[in-house]
Parts: C-alpha cells; sequence; structure tokens
C-alpha cells in the first residue's frame, strides 16, 4: 500500500490489546487506544508509566509482545518505513545531530521521505513555512549544534512540521521550551487537528494538557488508566492517586478548562 | 549552493589535474607540464603541443609515471571518499576505514601470503591476500556486531577494536614465524608505498574504486540522515539497517582495493573528509564527490614528495602522510570543536 491509495483525513491509529517487553520485564500492557484524524490526543501519566514507549510503539520502533497496532486501516508491521514516513512524523525527546548541518539543512532533512514524487516541489515552500511557524526563519544559516537546547527544539519541531504528514507524533515537545513557546507548539498541534490532522503528545504538564487536548489518555504503570475529554480524566481524586501525590482540580474563572495544581503545603 | 557546490568540485578536479601533470613530469627524468599533456594528446590522437623531447621521456611516462600517478588517483579517491562514508554511516567524525577493520584485516592477509610464499596468482597474491583479508576482517566485525538483527554503532566500533587488536597480533605472530626477507616485506607493506604500479594494478582497483564512489554517491541523501540518529532516520523513511550494510560493504571495497596494491596509507581517510567538511559543510552530496577529489590530490601530492624529498631514495608515503596527518588532525579536532560548539 502507498501513501497515495490513504485518504489524508483518515489516517487515524488503532491500538488493541497492545503489551510491550524489554527483557521480559512488561513495559506495557493490556492497552488499547484510538486515535481519529482531526484529533489533538494528549498522553500524560508519571515518570516510567511507558508514555514515550507507547508512542514508541506507535511511531513502529518497538516490536509489540502482545496485541497489535493498526495505521491508516493496516498493521504497521506492513507498511514500508519510506511509506509510512510519508504518512506520519515523529519527534523524539531529544533532538541530536552528529555534524555541523546548518537549521536550513536539518528542516529540509524532513523533506527527505518525498524525494521522487509529485510533492518534491513542494520542498523549499514547506521548509519555509516550518520556519515561519515556529519562529526560527532568522536561524536558518546558524549551525545546529550551536544553537541552545530551546533552540534546537524548536528547529526539531521545524522538522516535522515540514514533513507535511496527517499524522504527527510528539514525545514531550514542550520539555526544553520556555512559556510562550510551549504555547505556540500547542496551538500549532490544534491547527494541525484542526484542519483534519491527527497529533498524539505526549506531555507532562496537565495544565497544557486541559488546554489544548481533545482527549487525554492518562498511563500509569505501563496501563490506561482513564481516556476521555480532559474534564472527564482530570479529576482530583484519580490524579491524586496516580501521581501520589495530592491534587487539585478549578475550572478556571473565565474558561472552565481545569486548572491542576499539586497541593503544596 | 549549487553553484557553490559545482565550483569546488571543479576547483579540486582543475587542481588535481594540474597536479598530476607536474607530478608525472617530476623524477629522474624531467618532463615539462606542457610536454606531458602533449604527449598525452598525441597518444588520444589530437597532434596538439609539444612530446617529451628528453630521452626516454616518452617511455617514462607511459610505463613507470603515468600508472603510479593513476593508481594515486584511485587510491587516493578510494580513500578519501571511504572515510567520508564511514564517518557518515557512523555519524561519528572519528570513524574511518581502519575502524572496521580493513586495513588490518588486508595487512594479515598481505602478511600471510608474503610469509607462506603463496603464488597462487602469481606476482598479485599479495595484493589479492590484502584484498580477500580487508573484506573478511570487516564481514567478521559485522557480522560479530549484530545483536537482534540490528547494529549498534558503539558495539561496532568496540568489536572493530578487538578484531584490530587481533589483527595486530597475528601480524606479530606472522613476523615472529617469517624469515628476514618476509618481515622486512610486511613491515614495508604496512608503510605504504607506491612504488609498485603499474597499468595491471590500475586496471583492477579502477573498477572497484569507481563503483563503490558512485554507489556512495548515490546514497548521499540517506547519509545526511544518519546525522539526525538511528532512529530519526527511520522515521524519514530510511532502512537504516540495510544501509548501513550496503555502506560498510562499499567501504570494504574501497578501502581493500586503494590498500591491495600499495599497502597502509593512513590518515587520508580520517583528514581529508574533515577538511573538506570545513569548506563544504557536513551535506553528503557534495562531501563524498570532494572527498574523494581531495584524497586523490593529497595521495598524489605524498607520492610526488615520497619518491622526491631525498635523491635516488623513496620514503614510505604511509610515513609521510602520517607525519603530515596526525599533527594536521589535532588542528583540525580543535578548530572543529570551537566553532560547532562540540561534537554534540
Amino acid at each position: 500500500m502507498k501513501w497515495t491509495d490513504v485518504d489524508p483525513d483518515r489516517v487515524g491509529l488503532r491500538v488493541e490489546r497492545l503489551g510491550i517487553r524489554r527483557d521480559a520485564r512488561p513495559i506495557l500492557s493490556d492497552v488499547s487506544l484510538t486515535v481519529r484524524a482531526g484529533e489533538l490526543l494528549a498522553l500524560v501519566g508519571p515518570n516510567g508509566a511507558g508514555k514515550s514507549t507507547l508512542l514508541a510503539a506507535i511511531c513502529g520502533d518497538l516490536a509489540p509482545a502482545a496485541g497489535t497496532i493498526e495505521f491508516a486501516g493496516r498493521p504497521l508491521t506492513r507498511w514500508a518505513p519510506v511509506e509510512l514516513a510519508r504518512l506520519r512524523a515523529m519527534l523524539p525527546q531529544r533532538a541530536t545531530m552528529s555534524f555541523p548541518f546548518t537549521v536550513a539543512e536539518v528542516v529540509a532533512m524532513g523533506r527527505a521521505p518525498w524525494a521522487g514524487t509529485r510533492l518534491a516541489a513542494e520542498d523549499d515552500d514547506a521548509v519555509a513555512e516550518a520556519l515561519r511557524l515556529t519562529g526560527m526563519q532568522t536561524f536558518a544559516g546558524r549551525v545546529f549544534s550551536a544553537l541552545s537546547g530551546g533552540e534546537q527544539a524548536r528547529v526539531a519541531l521545524a522538522r516535522v512540521l515540514a514533513q507535511r504528514t496527517p499524522m504527527l507524533l510528539l514525545d514531550e515537545p514542550t520539555a526544553a521550551l520556555d512559556l510562550h513557546h510551549q504555547e505556540l507548539v500547542l496551538r500549532l498541534a490544534r491547527d494541525r487537528a484542526q484542519q483534519g490532522g491527527s497529533v498524539v503528545i505526549v506531555l507532562h504538564d496537565l495544565g497544557l494538557a486541559a488546554a489544548y487536548a481533545d482527549r487525554i489518555a492518562l498511563l500509569a504503570g505501563g496501563r490506561l488508566v482513564a481516556d476521555g475529554p480532559p474534564d472527564a480524566v482530570l479529576t482530583a481524586d484519580r490524579l491524586s492517586e496516580v501521581y501520589q501525590h495530592e491534587v487539585e482540580v478549578l475550572p478556571h474563572p473565565h474558561t472552565g478548562v481545569p486548572l491542576v495544581l499539586p497541593v503544596r503545603p | 549552493m549549487r553553484v557553490r557546490r559545482a565550483a569546488l568540485v571543479a576547483g579540486l578536479a582543475v587542481t588535481l589535474l594540474l597536479l598530476c601533470l607536474v607530478a608525472a613530469g617530476t623524477g629522474q627524468v624531467r618532463v615539462p607540464p606542457a610536454e606531458v599533456l602533449g604527449s598525452i594528446l598525441h597518444r588520444i590522437g589530437l597532434d596538439i603541443g609539444p612530446t617529451p623531447s628528453v630521452t626516454h621521456g616518452e617511455s617514462a611516462l607511459w610505463v613507470v609515471r603515468f600508472p603510479r600517478v593513476v593508481l594515486a588517483v584511485i587510491v587516493g579517491a578510494a580513500l578519501g571518499c571511504a572515510g567520508a562514508l564511514m564517518q557518515g554511516v557512523f555519524g561519528n567524525p572519528l570513524a574511518e576505514p581502519g575502524v572496521i577493520g580493513v586495513s588490518s584485516g588486508a595487512a594479515v592477509g598481505a602478511a600471510t601470503v608474503i610469509v607462506t610464499g603463496a603464488a597462487t596468482f602469481g606476482g598479485w597474491t599479495v595484493a589479492a591476500g590484502a584484498f580477500l583479508g580487508g573484506l573478511a576482517a570487516t564481514g567478521l566485525v559485522y557480522s560479530m556486531s549484530r545483536v537482534g538483527g540490528r547494529t549498534e554503532v558503539v558495539t561496532l566500533v568496540l568489536t572493530g577494536i578487538a578484531v584490530n587488536a587481533v589483527a595486530g597480533a597475528l601480524i606479530g605472530l606472522l613476523m615472529f614465524f617469517g624469515d628476514a626477507d618476509a618481515v622486512r616485506a610486511i613491515a614495508f607493506w604496512q608503510l605504504g608505498s607506491l612504488a609498485q604500479a603499474n597499468w595491471a594494478a590500475v586496471a583492477v582497483t579502477a573498477p572497484c574504486a569507481a563503483v563503490g564512489i558512485a554507489i556512495a554517491v548515490a546514497a548521499a541523501r540517506r547519509l545526511d540522515l544518519l546525522a539526525l540518529g538511528d532512529r530519526s532516520a527511520r522515521h524519514l523513511g530510511v532502512h537504516v539497517e540495510r544501509l548501513r550494510l550496503g555502506m560498510v560493504a562499499v567501504t570494504a571495497l574501497l578501502g581493500a582495493a586503494a590498500v591491495a596494491f600499495t599497502g597502509v596509507i593512513s590518515f587520508v581517510g580520517l583528514v581529508v573528509p574533515h577538511l573538506v567538511r570545513m569548506v563544504a559543510g557536513p551535506g553528503h552530496r557534495l562531501l563524498l564527490p570532494a572527498s574523494a577529489l581531495g584524497g586523490a590530490i593529497v595521495v598524489v601530492a605524498g607520492d610526488l614528495a615520497a619518491r622526491t624529498l631525498v635523491d635516488y631514495q623513496e620514503l614510505p608515503l604511509g610515513v609521510l602522510t602520517a607525519v603530515v596527518g596526525g599533527p594536521c588532525f589535532f588542528w583540525l579536532l580543535r578548530r572543529t570543536r570551537a566553532r560547532a560548539g562540540g561534537w554534540g
């Protein structure tokens, strides 16, 4: 199957009773989840809950020990890497670069899957747009490895946006960013979803997840604890238990969006 | 960008060509560059320019100098390209063909032939032994470093170190069992020299180098993506394992072809890609061809120096490249590090 056989508005994902093991130790067990086109799904949970592992399984890095993953209506393992790369883009937790490539060159790497297709004509346009969206135009000629952590993170995001895929998988895209750029990244993700794309994003900040996600999947100890709209998932009792820390959830006085606050003595 | 790329490649090519004309005319029988060019043009049927005026000039060029210069070009291009390729495949600027055992394997192969006196392939047996030894060592390193169908870069490099150490011991053992002539031959083989060059050696190495460089250049864009790390490269559609296996094989071919007739010529594969990267940037579409040309320039110039620095004596080329290459590499390391903000 090729990317052209897939309706870009229907690139979704179905995870069925997924189990992942590392050295016989279960990391994820019995996780079932769907991601639909037009939806922003946030994966949240404490450290070691299995969020990044789930994302790695979804993008095909880890082979399931149990269960199935179906991508765009077809088992994930039956997709050729390059076809997959034309339908989903993945932002890793840490951006690394072993040679002094410039920012523009790094972002242009996101266009690699399109080489030899008719969409290769969009290369320059896609790179320019991605640099503009992430506010990195003025950095185009700078060497990637000489940038600050936050700037590198934005370049890595620009590379993923330049790939122009219907699905985006983002592993903690906000970790290195200041408040302004965190909001910017989440707004970009939400725009993608509203234009019909699907976005899966691992987040630590529950406030960000509540404000931007259409749905939140809460993981703990390798299991899916809850899955639904933010106000249904983020309840004080559930979060207090999952995070092993007393948590308060208050509605925002103007918008009603849940605000999650750890109780501080 | 495209203009700069063409300009750099053209500049290197012209430099190489001029250097070759000078190198071919220099030696005990001196032929001016114009006459060297004239001799070539007359040979291909164009009656332009002067022909060599000194006695035996024509035969000195076509029997001794040209095969030597052409072999230097081939060996240098293969080493330069293989070095750039290894650094790209491992995403590590310290890699060179030696890392995966090509050179030491070839040395073991050559030493075995020298000590046993085998002559299966006549006068070519040492070259054949070196070539097979290089390929075998690389195959060994690669297959031993695979874990669960994948090759981790660090495992590969460490396995290479282990295999290189064993190869070093084997060479020592072969020298221990060999007679004085064999010891001398092995020692000289490891120092590298183009003194054995002839048209037959050119005919064997040229296709290997041409095929290897062509395959490498065709994979240039995918090699760029490896700089993002294996996972991200895979997310961008690169079949990382297949690419790495293919490129290791190409490096083995280039490395084995380069050392088979000349012995080990060190530092070319390590230093040249670094120099090129400083001017051309790290993109492989330019880096690979430019490193091939740069490697050719270094080896032709090195060989010219090796046979002319001391009258009636020939310095070992490998020694010369290492003496110049070592300090040069150190300077490059410091400079690149300061510029790029570390190796990341």
